[in-house]
């Protein structure tokens, strides 16, 4: 470990190349352990004697809901990276992290959405952990909205870093107000803990569908990094002198 | 980057309230100089707040309930629609850079600058409160909690909304955009400031809220004023 | 197979989960591919650096 010096990849003329050869790799182990995740999850699985086969919707609800914070997080640590260190590659990796993440906390929405009508009976719940998930998902729209409205590449960087910071220490807050909100007004809400207790094989399915998500992430932020990379550093010479950019 | 090793900022440790002073006084005397402008911030607030019986019911009930909430939900918005003032007309005008280069530090200026905006709209939206409260059927003892949580939460407000005002300076889309960095950020305040006035309908006592608002205020206090000077920097640079 | 597909019932929930989910990440990829593939090409039209200069032997 010690001997690798990270900083050589903090540059992305040493990083583009790595992400190239990365890439492949997350992608077709995100394909694999789809397949046996979905497989087990979807037809190994047995039906949950309470829930029924809604229950099936949780091995992708589950997965995208860790990942959605946990990419929130991602996100901050490279931006404190980008603006302790000035790297340009750690505030590329963070420009490249957002859309997927708010993807993610989309899908888990939606999905927890469709697992809630045939479960509580409605599609929208006032739940703790549905109401912070909403309100990620603007924080996440926040942070691509404020990239998008700056033209020098440079000052989004450092905004987008400070917002994402601010956004990473009031996420546990969030999280904490909605539920402290939630118990205040226990008759109009729906109690969420029912969680059944879950076989050891739909635990395992889980755990294989959240590795899938892990790689899947991975591998789509690396994609996108590499493009934000040519497009941020297009006219250096580096760029020029990429194959794909050379022959048409 | 280098404007951070400004000598002048590090060594003026003892400059801070100084610092703070000027700028307060600084803000609130322009602000006092459009006090139209105010009168009209005040003037949405209290008509927000007199919409909304007329959009769902005069049913005092309902109105006791929802009292809280509209009241803490048209506080955010004023406080959200005199955020641009906090630093835009200075940063148009050159004054932001001028001011950056002062002999006091950033950090206090934005400091002052944040207290008096909490001056000319938390301050007077936390005092007209029980007043309008009254429009929800609201009993002396709510009025005075929820008069008691926006003194305390509203500062947050104008704490949290300088990051926000000052990471969009001289953006296009800056009105809607700021709306979408802060409001979500508002939640917690929102939360706990409504909530002290249910608790205390409850029976509980607001008590719980108002030391959850005022840790609030704390956190808000250490960490926002560094991290609206932050992206003053940023938009200065 | 069509026992499979109603899933004891709640066929309509499981899979609209599972179509969202389809539908987001293949317009995912999509997205980042098209996106690549113009930047890639106004990489191409945009003249190196190194080159840019009109006059490289010091005339600016």
């Amino acid at each position: 470990m010690a001997s690798i010096n990270w900083f050589k990849y903090a540059s992305p003329v040493t990083f583009f190349p790595l992400a190239g050869r990365l890439i492949p790799w997350f992608a077709w182990m995100a394909a694999i352990l789809a397949a046996i995740g979905l497989y087990v999850g979807l037809v190994v699985a047995p039906t949950d004697f309470q829930q029924g086969d809604a229950y099936r919707i949780i091995f992708i609800h589950v997965p995208t809901a860790w990942l959605s914070m946990f990419l929130y997080v991602v996100m901050a640590i490279w931006s404190a990276l980008a603006l302790g260190f000035n790297t340009r590659v750690s505030a590329m990796m963070a420009q490249a992290i957002a859309p997927t993440g708010a993807l993610m906390t989309f899908i888990a929405l939606w999905t927890g959405a469709f697992w809630g009508r045939p479960t509580w009976g409605t599609y929208w719940a006032w739940d703790a952990r549905m109401t912070s998930e909403l309100i990620l998902l603007f924080l996440y729209l926040g942070v691509i909205a404020l990239r998008n409205a700056i033209d020098d590449p440079r000052r989004a960087d450092r905004a987008c870093g400070v917002l994402s910071l601010v956004g990473v220490v009031n996420v546990p807050i969030i999280y904490f107000s909605v539920k402290w909100w939630n118990t205040l007004h226990q008759g109009s809400s729906i109690s969420m803990t029912a969680a059944p207790k879950m076989a050891a094989i739909m635990v395992s399915g889980m755990l294989i569908m959240s590795f899938a998500a892990w790689f899947y992430s991975i591998a789509v932020v690396l994609a996108r990094v590499r493009t934000i990379m040519i497009d941020r550093e297009r006219g250096a010479a580096w760029v020029g002198n990429l194959a794909e950019v050379k022959n048409a | 980057m280098t404007k951070h090793a400004n000598p002048a900022t590090a060594v003026s440790a003892g400059a801070i309230l100084p610092g703070i002073r000027w700028s307060l006084s600084r803000d609130l005397r322009i602000a006092l100089r459009s006090r139209a402008e105010l009168g009209v911030q005040l003037l949405f607030y209290i008509i927000v707040v007199s919409l909304f019986p007329l959009a769902t019911t005069p049913e005092r009930n309902l109105l006791a309930t929802m009292g809280p909430g509209v009241l803490w939900v048209a506080a955010l918005l004023a406080s959200l629609l005199s955020l641009p003032r906090l630093f835009a007309s200075d940063y148009a005008d050159g004054t932001l850079e001028q001011i950056a280069l002062s002999p006091y530090p950033l950090e206090a200026l934005v400091s002052g600058k944040i207290l008096a905006h909490w001056l000319t709209t938390g301050l007077p939206v936390a005092l007209l409160a029980p007043l309008l409260g009254v429009q929800y059927a609201m009993d002396a003892e709510s009025g005075f909690v929820l008069a008691a949580a926006l003194l305390v939460g509203t500062p947050i407000l104008s704490l949290l909304g300088a990051i926000g005002a000052a990471l969009t300076l001289g953006l296009r889309a800056g009105g809607s955009l700021l709306a979408l960095l802060i409001l979500p950020l508002y939640v917690p305040v929102l939360i706990f400031g409504a909530g002290s006035v249910d608790a205390v309908r409850a029976g509980l006592g607001a008590t719980a809220n108002l030391s959850l608002l005022g840790a609030g205020l704390l956190v808000a206090v250490v960490g926002a004023p560094f991290a609206a000077t932050a992206a003053v920097r940023i938009a200065l640079d | 197979m069509s026992e499979f597909l109603a899933m004891g019932g709640y066929g309509f929930y499981v899979w609209s989960s599972y179509a969202a989910m389809a539908v987001v990440i293949g317009l995912e990829i999509r997205s980042v591919r098209s996106r690549r593939k113009t930047i890639v090409e106004e990489a191409r039209l945009t003249v190196p650096e190194a080159t840019t200069s009109l006059f490289p032997r010091g005339h600016a």
